[in-house]
């Protein structure tokens, strides 16, 4: 019907993600199925999804996909219900046809189209494992028979079992519902009625005898009964034709559903990015906010209270009033945030696959094991991690994992181990991808990296600077191009793909025992624990979780090493000493670091001094992007506005300690403008 | 609008699919009714002790507790004894239209199904 059009329309976006979970669902389900051993509860759930897919898409106009599913449907539930055995055929036929039903899927939602030589291929590979497949599957489809030309009179006898109301159907309805069909007349028959103490109102004692003028045929009359006929007895008679003025009016099950026309010839498959759209809340979250926002009104209307007839000896409830403002505003904050938050899962769960795929393409046996793929973190961050996560798994199988005859001459077993593993730390996420393969080859890397110009030949860098140059542009360290990484896009794309996210990404790794990947990233992109520092008459923000410790400067304390560069002894450790008002180009700054505070930040496992003049509050900040108004400037990872409405720059901890690193081996050169990048926005941010 | 000729009822949908359950409730709030939700069988039937459901439209194949059972529990209830149950279902489940019939379910409705088709089913059920 025209008018539930624009639902459908609407609901198409759920079904559209409830296909993709789907898709997920099934395919990590299909490769955790080991060939033989049917665990039952893993495949129902694949089951489900094909079925939930295959129903949505039949409602929701799409024929194709719905049609397509239901091979698949049929060989699931053959297998679940143990009518055919679980093969690895089946379980690689079940797999193209998930990759299949992706396209599908992806192509009803943009508008695409799909080959349709190639869904039929996958479509016969699904139907040759079906059991007893010759008898074909056919789509689900309601037949609609042509209706007998003939308007007619029946002559029915309705006798419902006395217990017929226990399954919910009531007798009226039923003959209400017939005489819908045409003209009726109805006669009951109570013959059977037991006298009044033996009468039980439960039970049905009536049977009817009906004369109906006006259906066609006799099915239409049966889908009355259809739920019932196993409850009673139907008697059903074609009486003599009526005379032609019956217009029969069946309402009955035609099919109101246009089915698609089938998708056209094969054309490139269109991929949308489905970067935007909705998210999926589930209801915990939505209640935790809204139980914030009654603790919000009750605040708001404490705080009224106050205001009316005030006076000062109201002063401290006024306190009380505020503070308890301020933590409602946290909380629902917070919960704000928290519903941006998606697990991980979402991106861990395409991984199996690939390294199932990758290892067989490559000849090496490598496990999988994931951990922590419940955590959460920011949508936007989740979305945009998908390639550089993708990129570091392939590297890992790629060249991490060393071939089954390498391993086994080094004396590890042949199956070579991938672990990906996602967790909190303070207000950062982690994500680790390790391998136990043979480890990063310094050698190699130092000897391409000078070759490659990019370390002078007389600097011996030591091995941590060595393995961080694998993150440089123009450095790949594969002997041979693979088919797998090694086409032009490096760990430099990777590492500026998760800066742009405002994290980092370093290796570590152990010859012979392995290599690490760490990814270290903010739990969310918009907020952040913010320590205010005072630099000359500028204020700026470190990161609270960056800060190691803050101590007054004692000048006995400071070593001058090779000129320029500083280090401050600290119980038994040096540090760098970074100062903000030199590296800033602030006026005033004196060369004297009496009375100046040492804040210890650390950041990448390495920690710096910096100096600044004074520690103002700790606040949250909203964190405001400096790059789409400006650029990226290393060391500043954006700016903030504070409560006073003056403009905050805040510090990337990260960049300040390669910063500092830098200035130190270019001690001898003199500093250009450009080895001062915080000058540019400091006046910009000034003129705001 | 023709669906408003039958009085408003309190109607619960069980289905694991979101957007089956969101197809169902819009169709049917537009129509009038109460629309209450459940995912799987288990939540059913607790909010078929909480609330007064005048009909149960549930799905086959779902998490936790199948719609079979789900049905076969709700008929030991006493509210629910006479309450229609309408099974959502596939044309090619004879088998498990007949478990469900079975089972105490009123009847079914063959999915796929547009809203049209969903309201004239519902009308054969509600008084």
């Amino acid at each position: 019907m025209a008018d539930h059009q624009p639902l459908l329309e609407q609901l198409k976006v759920v079904f559209f993600e409830e296909a993709d979970e789907g898709l997920a669902v099934m395919e990590s389900g299909l490769l955790e199925l080991d060939p033989g051993s049917a665990d039952s509860e893993a495949i129902n759930g694949i089951f489900r999804a094909a079925h939930s897919i295959k129903g949505g898409a039949g409602t929701f106009g799409f024929a194709g996909i719905s049609s397509f599913t239901h091979g698949m449907e049929t060989l699931l539930d053959q297998i679940r219900s143990g009518q055919a055995q679980l093969t690895s055929p089946r379980i690689k036929a079940l797999l193209h046809a998930v990759d299949h039903l992706r396209l599908l899927v992806e192509a009803a939602r943009s508008g695409g189209k799909v080959d349709e030589t190639r869904t039929d291929a996958v479509r016969k590979e699904i139907e040759r494992e079906i059991e007893g497949h010759d008898t074909k599957v056919v789509p689900a489809v309601v037949a609609t028979p042509g209706p007998d030309a003939r308007p007619n009179v029946w002559s029915i006898i309705f006798e419902p079992n006395p217990a017929m109301m226990r399954s919910g159907n009531d007798p009226y309805l039923l003959l209400r519902e017939l005489s819908s069909l045409g003209r009726a007349t109805i006669e009951v028959d109570s013959t059977r009625l037991p006298p009044l103490e033996a009468f039980d109102p439960e039970l049905i004692y009536l049977s009817w005898r009906i004369h109906l003028e006006g259906p066609r045929d006799e099915k239409t009359i049966r889908e009355v009964f259809a739920w019932v006929e196993d409850e009673c007895r139907l008697v059903i008679e074609r009486q003599a034709a009526a005379p032609e003025v019956v217009v029969a009016v069946a309402p009955a099950q035609t099919n109101p559903t246009t089915p698609r026309p089938p998708q056209d010839p094969p054309v490139e498959q269109e991929r949308r990015k489905t970067d935007l759209g909705s998210i999926r809340v589930s209801i915990d979250k939505v209640d935790a906010l809204v139980n914030m926002v009654g603790e919000l009104v009750i605040t708001q209307s404490m705080l009224g209270q106050i205001e009316r007839n005030f006076d000062l000896g109201k002063l401290s409830r006024l306190r009380d009033g505020l503070n308890q403002l301020e933590r409602n505003t946290r909380e629902l904050q917070e919960s704000v945030m928290r519903i941006r938050m998606l697990p991980i899962r979402f991106i861990f769960s395409r991984f199996p696959r690939m390294v199932r795929d990758l290892s067989d393409q490559l000849g090496k046996d490598v496990e999988l094991t994931m951990l922590g793929e419940g955590t959460e973190l920011d949508k936007t961050v989740l979305e945009k991690l998908g390639d550089p996560l993708v990129h570091l798994v392939r590297n890992s199988v790629d060249h991490g994992v060393e071939l089954p005859e390498q391993r086994r001459a080094a004396g590890k077993p042949g199956r070579g181990t991938i672990t990906l593993e996602a967790f909190h730390q303070g207000s950062s996420i982690v994500i680790e991808i390790r391998d136990d393969g043979g480890g990063l080859k310094t050698d190699r890397i130092l000897a391409k990296a000078r070759a490659a110009g990019l370390i002078a030949a007389d600097v011996q860098p030591n091995p941590e600077e060595i393995n961080d140059l694998i993150f440089s542009p123009g450095l790949s360290t594969a002997d041979k191009i693979s088919d797998v990484s090694g086409r032009g896009v490096g760990l430099d794309v990777v590492r500026r793909n998760i800066r742009e996210l405002g994290g980092n990404v370093s290796v570590s790794s152990e010859p012979g025992r392995g290599t690490t990947f760490t990814i270290r990233l903010p739990l969310t992109l918009a907020i952040l624990d913010g320590q205010l520092i005072k630099v000359g008459d500028q204020t700026y923000i470190l990161p609270l979780v960056s800060i190691v410790e803050s101590i007054a400067m004692r000048p006995d304390q400071i070593n001058a090493i090779a000129g320029r560069a500083e280090m401050y002894r600290l119980r038994d450790e040096y540090l760098p000493i970074l100062r903000l008002h030199q590296t800033f180009g602030l006026a005033g700054g004196s060369q004297d670091h009496a009375g100046r505070l040492l804040v210890v930040v650390e950041g990448n496992g390495q920690r710096l001094g910096i100096t600044v003049d004074d520690l103002l509050e700790q606040q949250q900040v909203v964190i405001k992007s400096l790059d789409t108004n400006f650029r990226r400037v290393d060391g500043v990872s954006g700016a903030t506005i504070l409560g006073d409405g003056t403009v905050a720059l805040i510090l990337d901890v990260a960049g300040l300690i390669a910063f500092a690193k830098g200035e130190g081996k270019k001690c001898s050169t003199t500093p250009t403008s450009s080895g001062r990048p915080w000058e540019a926005p400091q006046r910009r941010v000034d003129n705001i | 609008m023709p669906t408003l000729l039958f009085a408003m009822a309190s109607i619960l949908a069980v289905d694991d699919s979101p957007s089956m359950r969101a197809l169902v409730y819009a169709t049917l709030t537009n129509a009038g009714h109460r629309v209450l939700q459940a995912s799987d069988g288990v939540e059913a039937l607790t909010v078929a002790k909480t609330e007064a459901v005048n009909l149960v439209l549930a799905d086959v194949n779902m998490p936790n507790m199948d719609g079979i059972t789900m049905v076969r529990e709700l008929r030991m209830m006493s509210d629910y004894r006479f309450t229609p149950i309408l099974m959502l279902t596939t044309e090619s489940a004879t088998d498990r239209k007949k478990e469900a019939k079975e089972a105490g379910a009123t009847g079914w409705l063959v999915k796929p199904f547009d809203p049209e088709q969903l309201l004239a089913t519902i009308r054969k059920v509600i008084t």
